[in-house]
């Protein structure tokens, strides 16, 4: 397939929108001619991975843009960084880490990123809108922008965010197109073992992303009562166990008023119907500790913690304060919003450590996870063991709480 | 090196190179199975695991995984432990991607060219060869 350019795209790459964006276009042509992309589309919005030092290369790639004085070209989030700016003296790993992390940061900053770095750019001011065509990297907001919110992204990552970015186009296949938005796959839950709609948001996310790989999957069958934070969790599960960028929950989600919708009327390749011991099995594939382990930490906010999590979270803690440490992760503005309401205050009396900017599970030698960690996070669980090499329990917020309070793994 | 046979190829990324022919046992995650400091296969579940890449012409259908192979494919093309060059049959965006990147900051290198499957066993089976790109089109002399 031959790449058509658009008037736009042959200025971006003569220069005439400056040098930093004809690297950057050149760049997206190469991507484009790989993919086999017909041509390029405008995007409204960005989210950059890149501020997370890979090594040298991430360094030499941004400060390549600043030297040539290249500015983003739509509104530009940026996901968690090595560090937390806000609360450096809690780092304690190498220097010359720290040093080229922070200045990776920066860097992006002076390109024009805001400095949200968050993993969860949909719980800042910069959340797109339905139908909108953006360029993110992340894998879980990459799931969320196009599952929960109807924006739409491929997978992007090292080094094509910016690229998009700095140009504002993005090449026009994949999930940016309508066709390939339909469900492939059907995962039908007929029962489910938990009263609670987060551990069987969980549980179907990892199944999915377990089975469906890199395939669209409509879930039918999950509770009305299912949260944006449940969401949330379901696709960051999946995003971790596989490469899904995109699911469908019948009812719940903005492409999935109906089966038929979530499909685009074409039956789906697979079906298949998800029992509650499938579920219970599911989420058992997330623990490493046994019960009644001692745990170490609790860490919470991967993805970083909403504020209705925080808002689920005070009154938990305040009937059963925690023994182990105990870790959030959050964003700026949410942090700053606790801040003002005095429920960050409170929170640190009550013995709970706030993370901003970075995460627990990038930050080992800070909190020492080591040891049995846990979680209500699913993609921390199915990280950990291998990037952290801790043992890890997952379970419900309330769980975490009272296992917290308890000093070790507590089922309820 | 004596020519025994020459293949037509496309060119995904440019550049000469001349090397040794390496053929990956399966698809490779650059991110997580590869070395850059090293140059060497570090995936415990590759066939190929504890094998040196640098300085080879890698001959396989195409990459797999994380798009952070990109990154580890440039920083290896930076300090001179990558491949020579890759002769693929897909065209694989993640370590295009990286090659072109360092071609862009470093000035380095590593052609990568497509062929035919038919092609591409043919490559896998030579000794050395040479990858010589102009423009779109690009050719592999085998020995």
């Amino acid at each position: 397939m031959t790449l058509t350019l658009a008037p736009i795209d042959t200025e971006l790459l003569a220069g005439r929108h400056g040098e930093a964006a004809a690297f950057a276009m050149r760049l997206l042509v190469k991507f484009a001619e790989a993919m086999g992309a017909p041509g390029f589309l405008d995007i409204v919005g960005a989210h950059i991975d890149g501020c997370l030092y890979h090594g040298q290369v991430s360094l030499d790639f941004v400060e390549h843009a600043v030297r040539l004085k290249g500015r983003v070209r739509v509104p530009t989030t940026l996901n968690v960084g090595s560090m937390d700016l806000i609360h450096p003296e809690l780092y304690r790993g190498p220097e010359k880490l720290a040093t080229d992390g922070a200045r990776v940061m920066r860097a992006h900053e002076e390109l024009g990123c805001m400095p949200t770095f968050t993993c969860a750019p949909y719980q800042t001011m910069f959340k797109p809108r339905f139908g909108e065509q953006i360029a993110w990297a992340e894998s879980n907001a990459i799931v969320f922008a196009n599952s929960v919110i109807g924006a739409r992204t491929n997978r992007y990552g090292d080094f094509l965010d910016l690229a998009c970015a700095l140009t504002g186009r993005a090449p026009a296949y994949g999930l940016h197109l309508t066709e390939n938005r339909r469900a492939t796959q059907l995962f039908r839950i007929v029962e489910t073992p938990f009263d609670d709609t987060e551990r069987t948001a969980i549980a179907i996310g990892a199944l999915i992303g377990a089975e469906a790989g890199t395939s669209i999957a409509a879930i039918d069958g999950l509770s009305p009562a299912t949260t944006e934070d449940d969401l949330k969790g379901l696709g960051a599960a999946a995003a971790s166990a596989g490469a899904v960028a995109m699911f469908h929950a019948v009812g719940l989600t903005p492409e999935a008023p109906t089966l038929e919708a979530a499909t685009q009327g074409i039956a789906p390749t697979v079906v298949r119907t998800v029992t509650a011991p499938d579920l219970r099995a599911s989420l058992a594939r997330l623990s490493t500790a046994s019960d009644g382990a001692v745990l170490t930490a609790v860490s919470l906010g991967t993805p970083h913690f909403s504020p209705a999590q925080f808002a689920k979270l005070l009154p938990l803690l305040t009937a059963s304060p925690p023994r182990t440490p105990f870790y959030v992760n959050t964003n700026r503005q949410t942090h700053d919003a606790l801040e003002a309401s005095g429920a960050a205050a409170t929170l640190r009396t009550l013995g709970v450590t706030l993370i901003v900017d970075t995460c627990a599970y990038l930050m080992t030698e800070v909190v020492g996870l080591k040891g049995s960690v846990m979680t209500n996070s699913g993609k921390m669980a199915w990280y950990a063991p291998g990037n952290l090499g801790a043992d890890i329990a997952f379970g419900s917020l309330a769980e975490c709480v009272a296992s917290a309070a308890a000093g070790e793994v507590v089922r309820l | 090196m004596k020519t025994l046979m020459r293949i037509d190829a496309i060119t995904l990324v440019s550049g000469t190179a001349r090397g040794d022919v390496f053929a990956l046992g399966e698809p490779l995650s650059f991110w997580g199975g590869f070395d850059a400091v090293t140059g060497a296969v570090t995936d415990h579940r590759h066939p190929d695991r504890g094998a040196s890449l640098s300085g080879r012409i890698v001959a396989v259908a195409s990459a797999r995984g994380s798009s952070s192979g990109a990154s580890v494919l440039a920083e290896a093309i930076r300090l001179g432990t990558a491949p020579a060059a890759f002769v693929l049959s897909t065209r694989d965006a993640i370590l295009t991607v990286g090659a072109q990147v360092a071609v862009e900051l470093y000035g380095k290198a590593c052609p990568i060219v497509l062929v035919m499957d038919a092609d591409l066993a043919r490559v896998r089976a030579a000794r050395s060869a040479v990858v010589t790109t102009a423009g779109a089109r690009a050719t592999i002399d085998m020995a």
